[in-house]
């Protein structure tokens, strides 16, 4: 039998899932408003029988009790309340005094623990056994996706990460620590309540963790997979600073995905207001607005420029990073809420914003058309055939499928030795995507700064990275050469080193003299970001817009300087994100809805 | 989905003639003006001049030659048939005013789009000499309605089987030494022929006005791939053009350009026809 002193005395920092030792069922609940958690467990003393509430770190005797029992008396009994059968052991004993002590089970690290508490009431033992101890230190770690093989995936186009499974989900939301006030959420554009989902999961209800994030975002299992994560809401996770934070986007998108597998919850119509919003553009943004305008109860129509529905998420976005099923499924979700959605339309052209409201009858307008002017370099050779803008190579591959070609009838660019220009996340789905095409020897990638700086998402610079693409860091291409024929040669780069920073905050590259060098390649694709387009601009001149042609807005509103007209997105801010998108399409829903109702 | 009202084959069904319904683009669309047609989910996306419109009926004309795949399902479509996508209208109108005396210079499928122009042109007052050419007599297309609407006509094939034996310079040579006063030219075709128009009205200096037919995938400006070197700066043919001053056109690049996906169409048109 084990002596008293084997037993450990601790002070553990988290709170604990508790079991039943017999039926293994929690022990843990939750007030309903408050919505904090506790240990319920039944008592009994002289004869009474009563509810004993603990507190989840289980290192008080009592948070509650329903029966009255004096200080320093100890509970004849403590038994489970779903099956009665007793907690109380006779082998041991409490080690302040000789009380009777009774034994729970609490998870750690997906197994189960006796862990002892004093039934005496006032005694503040508590405990576990000593060779135990290392399973509550040991932290669970980030779980990670399963992958997809760096040398398989470059063969084809599906999605590279393939995942959480189930109780891999269930560990990671053990990890949260459901802070009094959590970090995450402000962190979030969105402001998703990450807390609440994340408990939700903790309970094994992802039905609920859905519903939950859907309240503020109405595309989840597209933001779980494209979101930069690692400088928002997982930057200001708490267990960031002593370990890697919780996988909040990961969980965002297992959660949606067990939704989509299980069956989408249309919920009711909101009853109509009569009034009709147009949303130019059907990327993040204007679906974001489309929904919310759903909510608050005016009709939508969204108005898109080419034949199919989704934006970038469609054209940019390749396949292996968003399968364009989950694109297609969310849309088809907004769809039987009653979005109307119309192709083929590019305001400016067919339509102008005016007419929108004079022949169309709409009430308010919102541009959503995003940052869709490819830029160039200006250098030497650019114009060459073989050169691409990202905008084309991606739109072409994904939008047209010209991977599939000639399943599909658009011509897919080919290069043996192809090189990417741009550091951002578009350069490395351009480089991935020429990787995986039929015909592709090599891949490099240009970028001017150093790979700190590059605006990438981390995961998509690691993937790039492992499936082989070549970096040339602190280097700018100065020219583009071309053989006899006019066919792309190579490009001849100049070495970089980073200066005093710049505007943006980031160092500003400068050029070494005479480190000049060439790359051989036989394709060029540009990714170095886009400008803003003028087709819309076209009909409508009186629109305010900045410097570098984008749409002055008031920042808080999305007000545009026309009555009526709102706009966020890309076509505000340059290119961005999707959720600062989605955000911006938030905070101008507010504004319009006010507006609507008051005309 | 835009159904096909209306449908006539001709130059020995090389050259098809649609109208389709698409009224919100009928009630828009001005002479210069495209429109981009996917004809199938599979498809691609390519652009086609509309030749003319019906505002009261909502109804716009496409006319085109069978070169590729897409063209030849588009060809096999019935009437009442649908086109799964019509994106438009696309493009700057073309800048049309009283010139005075016009050359309208148009051959093969490009006369069609001529026809548009010249209509217009005509109505403003101008005084219209048309020259269209195609390789041989049946390809010769809309001399009726090009007659109608001009002062005087005049017809070439290469191979001499009708009107001139020669090509449309020829002619335009002939026309601009004989008559001093002529203040523009509208040339509209394939690229050598107004490559060569652009080269014979350098000397005199006759301003000229070409329409490009560079490679386009949206059409809205977001791919560039569609750019081409104006006056010495990158244009977008979809945007910017695809109407542009002929002198400052830089045809190398154009050509260069219209050749990048040559063994991907041959390819893909190899492959329907197994």
């Amino acid at each position: 039998m084990n002596s008293i002193t084997d037993f450990k005395y601790i002070k553990y920092g988290s709170k604990l899932q508790t079991y039943c030792p017999n039926c293994h069922r929690g022990l843990n609940k939750k007030y309903p408003q408050k919505g904090t958690e506790f240990v319920e467990v039944g008592i009994e003393y002289s004869g009474n029988k009563g509810k004993l509430k603990l507190s989840p770190y289980l290192n008080i005797f009592d948070v509650e009790l329903t029966i009255d029992m004096p200080e320093g008396t100890t509970a004849e009994d403590i038994f489970c309340p779903y099956c009665s059968q007793s907690f109380i052991v006779d082998t041991r004993k409490c080690e302040l005094g000789d009380h009777k002590i009774a034994k729970i089970y609490v998870s750690a690290y997906s197994r189960l623990l006796p862990f002892y508490i004093c039934a005496q009431k006032g005694c503040t033992w508590h405990g576990l056994e000593k060779e135990d101890e290392g399973w509550l230190k040991i932290r669970i770690p980030r779980q990670k996706m399963t992958e997809q093989d760096p040398y398989m995936r470059i063969m084809n186009f599906d999605e590279v990460p393939l995942g959480l499974r189930m109780e891999q989900a269930a560990l990671e939301a053990y990890r949260c620590m459901q802070c009094q006030k959590p970090m995450c959420i402000e962190g979030c554009p969105v402001n998703i309540d990450i807390k609440e989902f994340i408990g939700c999961i903790r309970e094994n209800d992802m039905i609920g963790a859905i519903r939950k994030i859907k309240e503020t975002n109405s595309l989840p299992a597209i933001c779980g997979r494209v979101c930069p994560q690692e400088i928002q809401c997982e930057a200001k996770c708490i267990l960031g600073r002593s370990e890697e934070p919780v996988a909040i986007g990961n969980l965002e998108r297992f959660v949606a995905d067990y939704e989509r597998a299980m069956g989408v919850h249309i919920p009711p119509k909101c009853p109509r207001t009569g009034k009709k919003v147009a949303v130019i553009g059907s990327g993040p943004s204007g679906l974001t607005m489309a929904s919310e305008m759903l909510k608050c109860g005016h009709d939508v129509v969204v108005y898109e420029a080419l034949h199919e529905l989704g934006g970038v998420l469609v054209y940019g976005i390749p396949e292996f990073r968003l399968p364009k099923e989950i694109v297609r499924q969310e849309i088809d979700y907004l769809k039987k809420l009653g979005v109307v959605f119309k192709t083929n339309h590019v305001i400016g052209k067919i339509y102008t914003v005016k007419e929108l409201f004079e022949e169309l009858n709409f009430n308010a307008v919102y541009i959503a058309t995003g940052a869709g002017l490819p830029k160039f370099m200006g250098i030497p050779g650019e114009n060459a055939p073989g050169v691409f803008s990202a905008n084309e190579y991606l739109t072409r591959m994904n939008l047209m499928k010209a991977y599939m070609f000639p399943r599909y009838d658009t011509p897919n660019p080919r290069g043996r030795r192809v090189s990417v220009v741009g550091g951002g996340n578009v350069a490395m789905d351009c480089a991935r995507t020429a990787l995986r095409s039929p015909g592709t020897e090599k891949v490099s990638l240009v970028y001017r700064r150093s790979r700190d700086e590059m605006p990438a998402r981390k995961e998509e610079i690691v993937h790039a990275e492992h499936e082989g693409i070549e970096f040339h860091i602190l280097t700018n291409p100065v020219s583009i050469n071309q053989d006899k024929r006019g066919n792309v040669s190579s490009i001849t780069c100049i070495k970089m080193k980073l200066g005093e920073p710049d505007d943006s905050g980031r160092r500003k590259p400068v050029p070494i003299e005479g480190s000049e060098y060439e790359i051989g390649c036989d394709m060029v694709v540009i990714a170095i970001g886009t400008g803003p387009n003028e087709v819309l601009f076209q009909g409508t001149q009186e629109m305010k817009r900045n410097k570098w042609g984008y749409i002055e807005v008031d920042p808080s509103t999305g007000r545009t300087s026309l009555d009526g007209v709102w706009a966020g997105g890309d076509i505000v801010t340059g290119s961005a994100t999707v959720i600062l998108a989605m955000g911006a399409a938030k905070e101008a829903a507010a504004d319009i809805d006010e507006y609507l109702r008051k005309s | 989905m835009y159904p096909v009202i209306e449908k006539t084959l001709i130059a020995e069904n090389t050259i098809c003639q649609f109208t389709v319904k698409a009224p919100e683009i009928a009630r828009k669309v001005l002479p210069g003006q495209f429109v981009i047609v996917k004809a199938t989910n599979e498809g691609e996306r390519i652009p086609l001049t509309v030749a003319d419109k019906n505002t009261e009926e909502g109804t716009i004309t496409l006319i085109f030659q069978v070169i590729g795949k897409t063209t030849a399902i588009l060809r096999n479509l019935g009437i009442g048939e649908n086109i799964k996508d019509v994106v438009g209208p696309l493009g700057k109108p073309t800048h049309l005013e009283n010139f005075g005396t016009v050359v309208c210079v148009g051959g093969g499928t490009g006369i069609a789009i001529l026809h548009h122009l010249t209509k217009a042109l005509y109505e403003m007052g101008n005084e219209i000499i048309s020259i269209i050419g195609a390789r041989t007599k049946s390809l010769i297309i809309m001399e009726k309605e090009m007659g109608l609407i001009s002062h005087q006509l005049l017809v070439c094939t290469d191979d001499g089987s009708y009107g001139t034996r020669g090509f449309v310079t020829d002619l335009l040579k002939d026309v601009i030494s004989k008559r001093q006063d002529v203040k523009q030219i509208v040339a509209i075709g394939p690229t050598p022929m107004m490559r060569a128009c652009v080269e014979t009205a350098k000397n005199p200096y006759i301003p000229i006005l070409v329409s490009l037919n560079p490679i386009m995938l949206d059409g809205t400006g977001m791919c560039g791939v569609c750019r081409c070197t104006v006056g010495g700066k990158t244009k977008f043919a979809c945007v910017d053009g695809p109407d542009f001053d002929g002198h400052e056109v830089d045809f190398d690049e154009l050509d260069k350009r219209l050749r990048m996906y040559l063994i991907q169409e041959r390819e893909s048109l190899l492959s329907s026809i197994k």
